[in-house]
């Protein structure tokens, strides 16, 4: 444990540019009214109907379908303007380029293996390999839940993505284990900022204290 | 009063894992209440939301393309049986008798006189078989015969420069649909389902077939309808669901 007043006197890193904080908070906000409203909507309809899986209602958004449905296309909004927003500004900046690469599968077993040991080193500047492969998936699993939403939503329109998925019933499947796939990421992220709480001040104001990893 | 909700449920959770868990709850309370100043005060998220939902239908005709046809399958993809649904259970379903009933017609169009089933089914019929995808989630596949919209709108001199077609069903249900919608080439006055007569739980005596909209959006037991450029809004459209509700 250090002083505050060495804390203090380190010099400030930059980790998160304006941007991505931006992007970030209105993610998370998005998603949250997203997934909420979406599981009221799941209950009206369950995608597979032998399971009878439902979720508590209580934990859902929207009061009834109508009022779930609102929320869920109006946050739909928010959610997709702002991530495409940050993909734009992350690729055209080579933000994105060079934090998340390179990154291959034989660097995420090692660090994986690293990190299952404890021994796995983080800093707030440089990610590891397993958490270049988590960003890089949630991303995706993002991307393929717009999609396949917009199929749900509009499987006339856009019947020929639509059919990529197997059609209107298969584009629900993928919207549903796409927001699977976002509400483990989401788990993950949410025990490891805990288990690294310095990791959360830097994507608020954006930057740390040298050596801030040290701490861990 | 939402994070409540997300407080731990169990006493055996150990001390450091209690900890982490109220930290967490705490977060996502925060996060909740963010969202809470809207969700607690109707008239706020009303009026967002409403505006969204408005908003939304503009975004829908928009890219609603008229000449985009809905997907077609075969008999052997027919859902057998197809589901009932209402705003009411099957054995409180309206029944209309034959005898003595006509479409009435109304608002904008030239020539109002009431057409019986005998008369409609004297016009060129059409079939479909299509997929009906309920705003709910599920989806069933049928196969509705009749006249095709469009034409009847304008043998019968509707104004199709008009906003919206509007209808009033015989079980007190309504609704309306928008002009482009109305005049796509696969919405249809369906008098048949799988080739018979329409079966009263499907609306008899006539149902709109919109397979480019949601269920709900295909009123059933209609009894009269009219072209309007005042919003007619629907039995589901005024509680809270989307209006133009394109597929």
């Amino acid at each position: 444990m250090t002083t505050v007043e060495s804390f203090e006197a380190r010099p400030r890193v930059h980790v998160h540019p304006l941007f991505v904080r931006v992007f970030h908070w209105l993610n998370a906000l998005g998603i949250f009214l997203m997934i909420a409203s979406g599981w009221r909507i799941y209950n009206a309809s369950p995608v597979f109907e032998s399971l009878d899986f439902t979720f508590p209602n209580s934990v859902t958004l929207g009061g009834w379908l109508g009022g779930a449905l609102q929320w869920h296309f109006a946050a739909m909004w928010l959610l997709v303007l702002n991530f495409l927003m940050y993909l734009a500004l992350g690729l055209a900046s080579g933000h994105l380029r060079r934090r998340l690469t390179p990154v291959s599968p034989h660097a995420v077993a090692t660090d994986l293996g690293r990190a299952l040991q404890g021994k796995l080193p983080h800093s707030g500047t440089t990610y590891n390999a397993v958490q270049k492969a988590s960003y890089i998936g949630v991303l995706i699993a993002i991307l393929v839940t717009i999609i396949s939403g917009a199929c749900v939503w509009k499987p006339v329109q856009l019947q020929e993505l639509a059919s990529l998925m197997g059609g209107y019933e298969g584009a629900r499947v993928v919207h549903f284990f796409g927001m699977t796939a976002i509400s483990a990421f989401i788990l993950m992220h949410l025990a490891l900022v805990l288990i690294v709480p310095s990791t959360l001040f830097p994507m608020i104001v954006g930057w740390t204290r040298k050596d801030n990893h040290d701490e861990i | 009063m939402k994070s409540k909700l997300l407080l731990p449920q169990s006493s055996t959770l150990l001390n450091v894992e209690r900890r982490l868990f109220l930290k967490r709850s705490l977060s996502l309370g925060a996060l909740a209440m963010l969202t809470g100043c809207d969700a607690t005060d109707p008239t706020i998220s009303e009026r967002i939301l409403g505006a969204m939902s408005k908003w939304n239908d503009e975004v829908q005709l928009a890219i609603f393309n008229p000449n985009k046809l809905a997907p077609v399958y075969t008999e052997a993809d027919i859902t057998d049986p197809f589901p009932f649904n209402a705003f009411y259970t099957e054995d409180e379903v309206t029944t209309v008798e034959e005898a003595g009933y006509s479409l009435e017609l109304g608002g904008l169009i030239a020539n109002k006189a009431s057409w019986t089933l005998e008369r409609l089914r004297a016009l060129p019929q059409v079939s479909q078989i299509t997929r009906h995808i309920c705003v709910e989630g599920w989806s069933a596949i049928g196969k509705w015969g009749g006249v095709n919209f469009g034409d009847f709108l304008r043998l019968v001199g509707a104004d199709t420069s008009a906003k919206y077609v509007g209808f009033k069903c015989a079980d007190d249900y309504y609704s309306s649909i928008d002009m482009a919608t109305a005049l796509h080439p696969q919405t249809i006055l369906a008098l048949t389902f799988r080739d018979k007569v329409l079966p009263v739980k499907y609306g008899f005596p006539m149902k709109l077939r919109v397979p480019t909209k949601l269920g709900f959006k295909n009123p059933k037991h209609i009894m009269s309808m009219y072209v309007t450029n005042d919003y007619p809004g629907g039995y589901w459209e005024d509680q809270g669901y989307n209006w133009f509700s394109g597929s």
